[in-house]
């Protein structure tokens, strides 16, 4: 019963994507929905995400330093861990789960209160296609979500350059050599592949668990509970399957 | 005009319309009443499209709306106002992007032709003062009054009105009445409103359609629901210790 459950439910999702492209909103319309959109997605985006990338990629730094103990392994070992942390999982993956709480309750409970308080239907019942001209500015708003997750990257970096010279567990020269160690550039490829997937996922889970909940304030809170849980779950999901098939085939 | 045909809907097995067949006229305020749970706003939603009836017909001025393509929906939804119980105004936006939204959404008219547009309507329904204001900076009454100049700025041919008084005093409701009848006369609109508010019927009933569980029950004008031996009809109208009094001072007069 509750697999049927989940399978009606991922039906209904896959057909919301397709109506979300149905009898699009005029583009002077559009236009201004999408701005809306990036000030209130990415621009609101960028002061929690740049504090927190610095201040882990500092800690990331320090906790390698601390870790390497062995005066046989060079110090420079901490730039190639610091830059491939924060490269290949922190700055994609982290950022979006953090980002599937921030940006995704938002979006859950901006929708679910339109669709409690009738602005929903009202959208509907003046021939406004609701899902396209709700759901698809967003989309187009998260496609510069590449843009805030490449800030994540490089005040990662930067947190872990100066929380390792600074803390004095290195010189800036070997930091400097241990991030352009072994680089592999397909490993940036890799990084903003996944962030764009991870940026639909952000834009239409909650999206999803908005536009179709049912009840009052109270459910709106419910939902954008259940809306972050699924889109950590689905983004983690896509992680695994995404790092398989393009690193480790 | 507005024709139901035997219109038939279930909901879990449940049947909440069971066949009503009646006619909303043009130019004429036609109100649907009944106790809670009657299936006024199911048929409400039939008649704006949200529900769609197991059976039975729908038409607008001859268009069935069942038989029309999605291209002749939209265009015949862009001819639709609807007043939301709760207003349905747009959160994020001003009272007059609210009222301009349908024009910049479904016409080609230029900023100062919208602006124009938008100014009369809200002058029209007496809201001169707000135009700047957010849905949340103003009264219920003055949010009613923005979702109505929202529902005719685009000169609708049908006005649906989901209990229009609803949360309102008996003042600011006898006004929002008198702004809709006065609305529907003067361009000329099939105006269906859903209410259980006596006072509307007296005030507005042109038409009046009395629904008692998922059946058309009686049907006929403010003048004449005072006057129906229709036990389910008296036993609405009479429920309210007001009207009782009215009734029994009018008897002993008699």
């Amino acid at each position: 019963m509750m697999l049927v459950r989940y399978l009606s439910q991922i039906g209904k999702y896959f057909i919301m994507l397709a109506e979300i492209f149905k009898k699009p909103t005029k583009w002077s319309v559009m236009r201004g929905l999408v701005f809306k959109e990036i000030d209130d997605l990415i621009i609101d985006s960028l002061g929690i995400v740049s504090f927190i990338s610095f201040f882990v990629g500092g800690v990331v730094s320090i906790q390698t330093a601390l870790n390497l103990t062995n005066p046989l392994i060079p110090k420079y070992l901490i730039g190639f861990a610091t830059r491939q942390s924060v490269v290949l999982e922190f700055a994609p993956t982290f950022i979006s789960i953090i980002m599937a709480g921030k940006m995704g309750s938002f979006i859950t409970s901006s929708i679910g209160t339109m669709r409690v308080t009738e602005q929903i239907d009202a959208l509907e019942v003046m021939g406004v296609n609701s899902l396209n001209y709700l759901v698809f500015p967003k989309l187009i708003a998260l496609l510069l979500f590449p843009f805030v997750i490449g800030i994540a990257m490089f005040l990662g970096i930067l947190g872990g350059w100066l929380g390792g010279v600074y803390g004095g567990f290195l010189s800036s020269s070997e930091f400097i050599q241990g991030l352009q160690s072994e680089f592999v550039p397909f490993h940036i490829v890799y990084a903003f592949i996944k962030t764009v997937i991870f940026a639909l996922i952000l834009a239409t889970i909650p999206s999803f668990h908005g536009y179709y909940m049912k009840g009052g304030a109270l459910e709106v809170g419910k939902a954008s509970t259940v809306s972050f849980v699924w889109t950590s779950v689905i983004i983690i999901l896509a992680n695994y399957i995404l790092t398989q098939l393009l690193l480790a085939s | 005009m507005i024709e139901v045909k035997n219109v038939k809907k279930s909901f879990n097995g449940v049947e909440v319309l069971k066949g009503i067949s009646t006619t909303f006229e043009t130019g004429k305020t036609n109100l649907i009443i009944g106790q809670s749970g009657s299936g006024k706003t199911v048929l409400l939603k039939s008649l704006l499209g949200i529900h769609t009836p197991d059976s039975g017909t729908i038409s607008f001025d001859g268009r069935i709306y069942s038989e029309l393509t999605d291209d002749e929906r939209r265009d015949l939804r862009t001819e639709i106002g609807m007043v939301f119980q709760g207003s349905a105004l747009f959160d994020s936006m001003t009272v007059e992007e609210n009222v301009a939204f349908p024009l910049k959404m479904f016409t080609n008219k230029t900023i100062a032709e919208i602006k124009e547009r938008v100014d009369f309507v809200i002058d029209r329904v007496h809201l001169e003062n707000a135009h700047t204001k957010k849905p949340s900076e103003i009264s219920g009454g003055m949010q009613k009054r923005v979702a109505i100049a929202r529902a005719i700025v685009n000169n609708p041919k049908y006005l649906f009105c989901d209990e229009p008084n609803s949360g309102l005093d008996p003042k600011t409701s006898i006004v929002i009445d008198n702004l809709i009848q006065e609305i529907t006369e003067e361009y000329n609109i099939t105006t269906v409103i859903n209410t259980h508010d006596m006072n509307s019927v007296m005030e507005i009933g042109e038409k009046i359609v009395f629904l008692k569980q998922g059946v058309l029950a009686w049907e006929g004008s403010k003048r004449e629901i005072f006057k129906t031996d229709n036990a389910a009809v008296t036993d609405f109208v009479y429920s309210s210790n007001l009207f009782k009094k009215i009734r029994e001072a009018q008897n002993k007069e008699v």
